[in-house]
């Protein structure tokens, strides 16, 4: 099985698993859920590593260092954000 | 234990934290842990890259964190709770951007020799998805914060126009994989990248503002799949994993935006509502409405034994919710049973009107959505509706109506209604409210904040 094929296979069981873990989550929640899951969507910033680590010419070095801060700004702020709300969120 | 099986083995835990951590979001007692174990997975993700890759330069990489964690810590420390519609459609934007710089990097990096493989193909598809993403974004983010117009910007043939363009960035596309010889296909590449941000802009600009929660939910899942796309491009599987979770929760939040507004993707996409559809507006706020001032409002609170409250937008706009919640815990004191109805779209994204009214120390068990309370308006004695108006018109169940079908909180049927509202004006929808008019209702016309404030008082000064 190709590299591919393998990528499609986790792609797709990841999708499902999202859905069956996300569909429980409460209307309360959807909020920091969504900034929560915009922390997670920084996780290009693995991508961003991968890129500025090995970058050759001036073009792809600001590219990748773009992409470093773009999803910086995304992990931080959005895991902080989240907390901050749900920091919010008291029972009596 | 070589270091190739331990970098793997922490890409698989960064994974399965990833889910563990949305999957503590189901209940508020765990969803602030749960996000704690999503950043920590975020960090064995980061490790596991760092510890894999030769980097050869350090310095640029902290360059980049250090100015992504600035902006990052200080927009999540300093945004207002209200504001957050436009701030995390700005991070959506930032986050497919950088999937997209990924793939572009990518391609400037090999040039012409990525062909028509699986690799090529995921950064055509990354660039073209972060790209939409980025821009459609940059607009959202516009059209929220009110930097531009929120009405639909609408201009002929405009859907042809964004087919045209999409075909034309799938041709350029397989032009930029060099399957064609005598093209440049680096100058395809670029015009293709050019494309799919004007797409981005042009897919965004007709949805009006009162749609955009459904457009940021959307947005928000294709940053997912710009992620999972530079995951292909890399091949590396947790940022496939991430991607496709992101893109999941965006989709289905985008459906549970769509079903709470009664409408389809389809039609929020390219329908342009608001200020198209012909209603008639001259008879609008003319017929006779029963007012109340602070004084009959305290009375006809404080004396029963059930109140539900309908918070709006209209509340959080007046910045409003202090008060209102020292409105609820006075009648509290009085020994009246105090619940809060959450319409799905009452604030500007899904969930909006619960964290603010979180901010405002509501506590959340007291907090019911629709499914949860409409059953119970029946036997309410009063309910109390503040800034709210679409949410709660029962023209929802005319199927002649605009808003025929869509899912609203049966307010009518409780015993006695008082609307607190600036004046008679209609909400997005663009229609007359029956429920102003009916006889157990009164009007409290006034800013919700001043009004909130002198109920506060009238209510302290009950028996």
């Amino acid at each position: 099985m190709g590299e591919l094929m393998i990528g499609l296979y986790v792609f797709v069981l990841a999708t499902l698993a999202g859905r069956e873990v996300i569909t429980k989550v409460p209307p309360t929640l959807h909020t920091p859920l969504m900034s929560g899951a915009n922390a997670i969507s920084g996780i290009s910033i693995v991508g961003a590593l991968v890129v500025a680590g090995r970058a050759e010419g001036t073009l792809q070095v600001v590219l990748g260092v773009a992409a470093i801060a773009m999803a910086t700004i995304n992990v931080v702020g959005g895991f902080m954000v989240t907390d901050r709300m749900l920091a919010m969120f008291k029972k009596r | 234990m070589n270091l190739e099986i331990m970098v793997e083995l922490t890409y698989l835990l960064s994974a399965i934290l990833f889910v563990v951590g949305l999957k503590r979001l189901q209940s508020p007692a765990t969803a602030r842990r749960g996000n704690a174990i999503a950043a920590v997975a975020m960090a064995l993700a980061i490790l596991a890259t760092v510890v894999d890759n030769q980097i050869l330069s350090w310095g640029e990489i902290l360059v980049g964190v250090a100015i992504g964690s600035i902006i990052g810590g200080l927009s999540a420390r300093l945004v207002k709770m209200t504001a957050m519609p436009e701030m995390v459609g700005l991070f959506n934007g930032f986050g497919g951007g950088a999937s997209a710089l990924v793939a572009i990097a990518e391609y400037v990096g090999a040039e012409a020799e990525v062909g028509t493989s699986t690799y090529g193909v995921s950064i055509m598809l990354g660039t073209f998805i972060g790209g939409v993403t980025f821009s459609g974004s940059m607009i959202a983010f516009l059209k929220l914060r009110e930097w531009m117009t929120g009405n639909p910007i609408t201009y002929p043939a405009q859907k042809t126009l964004n087919a045209i363009m999409f075909l034309a960035v799938l041709v350029l596309g397989a032009l930029a994989l060099g399957i064609r010889a005598g093209t440049d296909p680096l100058a395809m590449f670029w015009i293709m990248l050019a494309l799919s941000l004007v797409l981005g802009i042009t897919l965004t600009i007709p949805i009006g503002g009162a749609d955009m929660p459904v457009v940021i939910s959307l947005l928000n899942s294709y940053s997912g799949l710009a992620a999972s796309a530079a995951g292909f491009v890399i091949m590396n599987m947790v940022l496939i994993i991430s991607g496709a979770l992101v893109g999941a929760s965006g989709l289905i939040l985008t459906m549970i935006m769509c079903k709470g507004m009664n409408r389809s993707l389809t039609n929020v996409m390219f329908g342009a509502f608001g200020g198209t559809a012909a209603i008639d507006k001259s008879q609008i706020g003319k017929r006779p409405v029963r007012r109340a001032d602070a004084d009959t409002v305290a009375a006809e609170l404080g004396y029963v034994n059930s109140v539900i409250i309908v918070p709006g937008y209209g509340l959080a706009v007046a910045q409003a919710q202090h008060e209102l919640r020292k409105v609820g815990d006075l009648l509290e004191q009085r020994g009246v049973d105090v619940r809060y109805a959450v319409h799905p779209v009452a604030g500007r994204m899904p969930g909006h009107m619960n964290v603010l009214l979180a901010e405002a120390d509501v506590p959340y068990d007291k907090l019911f959505d629709l499914e949860e309370i409409n059953d119970d308006f029946g036997g309410t004695d009063a309910v109390l509706i503040v800034g709210a108006n679409d949410v709660c018109n029962p023209a929802a169940r005319d199927p002649k109506s605009v808003i025929a079908g869509m899912p609203i909180l049966d307010v009518d049927k409780a015993h006695r209604t008082i609307v607190m509202k600036r004046s008679l004006s209609p909400g997005f929808a663009g229609i007359d409210n029956d429920l102003f008019y009916n006889d157990n209702n009164l009007m409290f016309f006034g800013d919700a904040k001043q009004s909130m404030a002198d109920l506060v008082k009238a209510i302290r000064e009950l028996a």
